[in-house]
């Protein structure tokens, strides 16, 4: 089975979660220990605390380079600092050079803040895609508030690695799938090789909380229900409801689920909503304010063009592909000027990949979804187009404060391309995360190697 | 004629729709392009292409317009063949997830080899659109093997808007082996193996007419139709992946000398590329596999066509399912190029990547030098781009197939001009059609 298909793909997925769950008490070995690694311990007040702490790094001027800051600034002949793992400055051809600084010529060039992709699900549906691996839907109620993403990522997943050197991918939020309406609580990842999933936690991220919208959990709870729209519907309202009167108790009584449900509720936790159709979207948009939480991004919105108008207002990002189209009914009226039209309305767009081949060229769809727009009349500048894929998804993970745009004091996440990043032609030369040099293209031991991979066929390739 | 010298590249869109009005649509020349015949060769500046009833009279360098054609000077731009998608579902199914708009999959029934995708084909799919407004004007199209190792026969199509899609049915025969053909066997590539030569061998006494048939496990039909294959009439494509399974299927050709092998899949091409060459078998791969997707994929790599090619193995990207649609093929060939930079990896050059995705294709479909190549007597398909045609910025301007000016829209381009703006203030969307 070389390739499937991907509607085939995603069926056979959600049956062998569904089937895996279902002998979960065989499951292997536990965890692995986080107490002896890092700068932070974990503690009751925070389970499976990051231990993730940045690698060394020099002191670095990247000079000579086109710089897009992602915050839609564009420096010709930029130079940018960094050193101690955050970004010292960012500035013209004359911004001075402190000393001790190793120079890095990047005429010809381009600098991006690192590459973040809102929705993956790496390491919870790892390469190789056997059943074995498959831990991205716990397909066993419609909703699962209780489990967390993070408790199923295999930090040895080769993907991770494969986003790092061709996508520049520094920071990746991990998702469950969507064969649940509540899918549970999603993890936030620095891109960086770790013995553990606690070691590449991102420091402080917020959780965020998947919700499915439409055909998925219809068709996985078919037989018992719900299996309807309005079906969805009446279970997601009846939860929050029950969730509200959780959350204006004592919550003396540990409940998992209700945990997660009162965080979004307290505004701590980050709904990402996986909905396409507009007319559902906008459905959800009155469910939420009737529950009382607010939706942070609807994921696939494949007709947010529709409904530029209610994003805008609603104040929600749009986290979609360029133009994948077809392979489902909710699908169907999906069209290549989508982020275009999003973005001339005014609200915020993200460029996702939710593949972990996609998340190697999230710079390429940005750019088809840039130039389909452009064909139609609505010319984006390309520092605009980039922000796409750094800081309005670092906003919509509640970790623009420390990443996504190159600022003073951010942490030092980037991507040096030999080319422009939203050329075909171009690849990552070199990836930084917190200052740490963790891919380079002309240093085939700057590459990272998962256990996986060792003494395997291909074993180091450029891939 | 005259008249067509002075027009200017910004009227150039404007002429266009008036040669496809005009009676004579078929006879065509475009002046000062960058012309890619689609051979490999690199683009020429500055050249001309002729199209008289529906082909190619000729393209390149130092082309001189016959006097009864009028032509356009298209001020640099680009103009390709149109391109050929080696293996894909385009024009068969609506919604890939509703099942019966769907006839990618052969189905659970009695018959596997004899599987005929031709009368499944949709002229009118919106697939079939987007696929010539992406430039794409020939494709290789079959079904997933389901019931047995054999996904049946596939077949040649163009994707003219016009009822007449399939260019040869029957083109070729379609197996599965490693993995996938392990499970439709019963578990095992041990049982894989058995199947296949067993197949073989009652196709061949069918042909014999030695054929028992209570005594088989093909049905009449499947023995029929693989008559053609172990006689060499008809190509069979192997889908493979790993190294070894890649040499055991370049090996059967001495139990069955007469298989016309196709490789599709050859992850791990790389490693036997030398093998593959040898045996003079042509390859359609994915361009950008580069993840152990499960065993037998452990060696993908990116560099993986680039290092056949360099081996002398003739390699078609392609390979288009679900929710990718035909015209990414210039994106995976656009990224073979951008492998030149990467220091370790092994790339192609921009013609090498194109011919990947024209002429190599159309010659495994068995259209070699009809389709994917502007030279005398190919097909009169033409694209002109607005840009490097491998280049994710770039669409096509104008399609021609058979010479023939193409429509270019489709349900999406619709939705895009009812949504240009959200004004519903004097009618609802529904009303601006």
């Amino acid at each position: 089975m070389g390739k499937l298909p991907m509607h085939y793909r995603a069926l056979l997925t959600l049956g062998s979660a569904a089937a895996l769950a279902a002998c979960s008490a065989t499951g292997g070995a536990g965890p692995a220990s986080a107490s002896d690694e890092g700068t932070e311990t974990a503690s009751p007040a925070v389970p499976f605390a990051s231990t993730y702490s940045a690698y060394p790094g020099a002191p670095t001027a990247l000079v000579g380079a086109t710089v897009f800051d992602g915050a839609g600034n564009r420096i010709d002949n930029g130079t940018v600092l960094f050193a101690d793992g955050k970004v010292v400055e960012v500035g013209g051809a004359s911004l001075a050079i402190p000393d001790g600084y190793t120079r890095i010529d990047g005429t010809g060039k381009y600098v991006t803040p690192g590459i973040i992709d809102i929705h993956s699900h790496l390491g919870d549906y790892p390469t190789p895609s056997v059943a074995a691996h498959a831990d991205g839907n716990e397909a066993t109620s419609p909703t699962t508030p209780e489990v967390w993403a993070e408790h199923s990522v295999w930090p040895q997943d080769p993907g991770f690695s494969r986003a790092l050197a061709n996508g520049g991918v520094t920071s990746l939020q991990i998702l469950p799938g969507s064969a649940n309406l509540m899918g549970g609580r999603s993890v936030t990842l620095k891109n960086v090789p770790s013995r553990t999933v606690q070691g590449m936690k991102f420091p402080g991220a917020p959780y965020g909380f998947k919700m499915a919208c439409g055909e998925n959990p219809k068709r996985v709870y078919s037989s018992r229900g719900p299996s309807t729209r309005m079906g969805n519907f009446a279970v997601n309202r009846q939860t929050w409801a029950d969730a509200k009167e959780y959350a204006d108790g004592d919550r003396e009584n540990r409940n998992l689920a209700k945990e997660t449900l009162a965080g979004v509720l307290d505004g701590d936790i980050l709904v990402h909503n996986h909905c396409y159709r507009a007319d559902e979207m906008a459905q959800v948009l009155d469910m939420a304010k009737e529950a009382g939480y607010k939706v942070t991004a609807f994921h696939h919105a494949v007709e947010s063009y529709k409904i530029g108008d209610l994003l805008r207002e609603a104040d929600v990002c749009s986290a979609i592909w360029a133009d994948w189209w077809g392979f489902k009914m909710e699908a169907y009226d999906g069209i290549p000027e989508n982020a275009a039209l999003i973005h001339q309305a005014g609200a915020c767009v993200i460029v996702h990949s939710d593949s972990a081949n996609g998340i190697q060229r999230l710079n390429q769809e940005a750019a088809k979804a840039q130039a389909s727009g452009a064909r139609m009349g609505i010319n984006i500048a390309d520092a605009e187009v980039i922000r796409w894929l750094t800081l309005n998804p670092a906003k919509a993970m509640g970790i623009d404060g420390q990443t996504g745009s190159l600022e003073a004091g951010k942490m030092a996440d980037m991507v040096l391309w030999n080319g422009d990043p939203l050329s075909v032609y171009s690849r990552p030369e070199k990836v930084w995360v917190d200052g740490a040099m963790l891919f380079d293209s002309s240093d085939s031991k700057r590459r990272p190697v998962s256990d996986f991979e060792l003494g395997q066929p291909g074993e180091g390739d450029v891939k | 004629m005259n008249i067509a010298r002075t027009f200017t590249a910004t009227l150039f869109a404007g002429l266009l729709a008036s040669t496809a009005a005009s009676a004579n649509a078929q006879d065509l020349a475009f002046t000062n392009a960058t012309v890619v015949i689609g051979d490999g060769s690199e683009p020429i500046s500055g050249g001309t292409v002729v199209v008289r009833g529906g082909k190619v009279v000729a393209a390149g360098a130092n082309v001189t317009v016959p006097a009864d054609i009028p032509y356009t000077d298209v001020a640099g731009r680009w103009i390709t063949p149109g391109l050929v998608v080696a293996l894909t579902d385009v024009g068969i199914y609506d919604v890939g997830a509703v099942s019966g708009s769907n006839d990618t999959s052969g189905g659970s029934g009695p018959f596997n080899a004899a599987l005929d995708i031709a009368p499944a084909i949709n002229p009118e799919a919106q697939q079939m659109k987007l696929a010539r407004a992406g430039g794409v004007t020939r494709a290789s199209v079959v079904t997933n093997a389901r019931g047995s190792i054999f996904a049946g026969q596939g077949a040649v199509v163009d994707t003219g808007a016009d009822p007449d899609a399939v260019m040869k049915a029957r083109a070729f025969q379609y197996v599965e082996l490693g993995e996938g053909g392990a499970r439709l066997a019963g578990g095992s590539r041990v049982a894989a193996h058995v199947y296949l030569r067993n197949a073989m061998r009652e196709a061949r006494a069918f042909a014999a007419g030695t054929w028992e048939g209570e005594e088989a496990m093909l049905t009449r039909a499947d023995a029929a139709a693989l008559g053609a294959v172990v006689s060499g009439k008809q190509r069979l494509y192997v889908e493979v992946e790993r190294a070894s399974d890649i040499r055991i299927v370049l090996g059967l050709g001495r139990e069955f000398p007469k298989l016309d092998i196709v490789l599709v899949g050859a992850s791990e091409g790389w490693m036997v590329a030398n093998d593959i060459a040898a045996a003079g078998v042509p390859v359609i791969a994915d361009a950008l596999d580069d993840l152990p997707q499960n065993f037998e994929q452990l060696g993908a790599t990116q560099s993986n066509v680039g290092r056949m090619v360099d081996a002398g193995v003739e390699v078609s990207i392609g390979r288009i399912f679900g929710e990718e649609i035909p015209a990414y093929v210039t994106q995976y060939a656009g990224n073979l190029v951008a492998l030149n930079n990467v220091p370790g990896a092994t790339g192609l050059t921009w013609g090498e990547a194109f011919a990947t995705i024209s002429s190599v294709p159309a010659k495994i479909s068995g259209i070699g030098g009809k389709a994917g190549v502007l030279k005398a007597g190919a097909v009169g398909d033409i694209v002109i781009w607005d840009g490097d045609p491998l280049e994710v910025s770039t669409a096509p301007v104008s399609v021609y197939i058979d010479g023939v000016k193409q429509p270019l829209d489709s349900h999406q381009s619709r939705l895009r001009e009812r949504y240009r703006d959200l004004d519903e203030s004097d009618l609802p969307k529904a009303y601006d059609w």
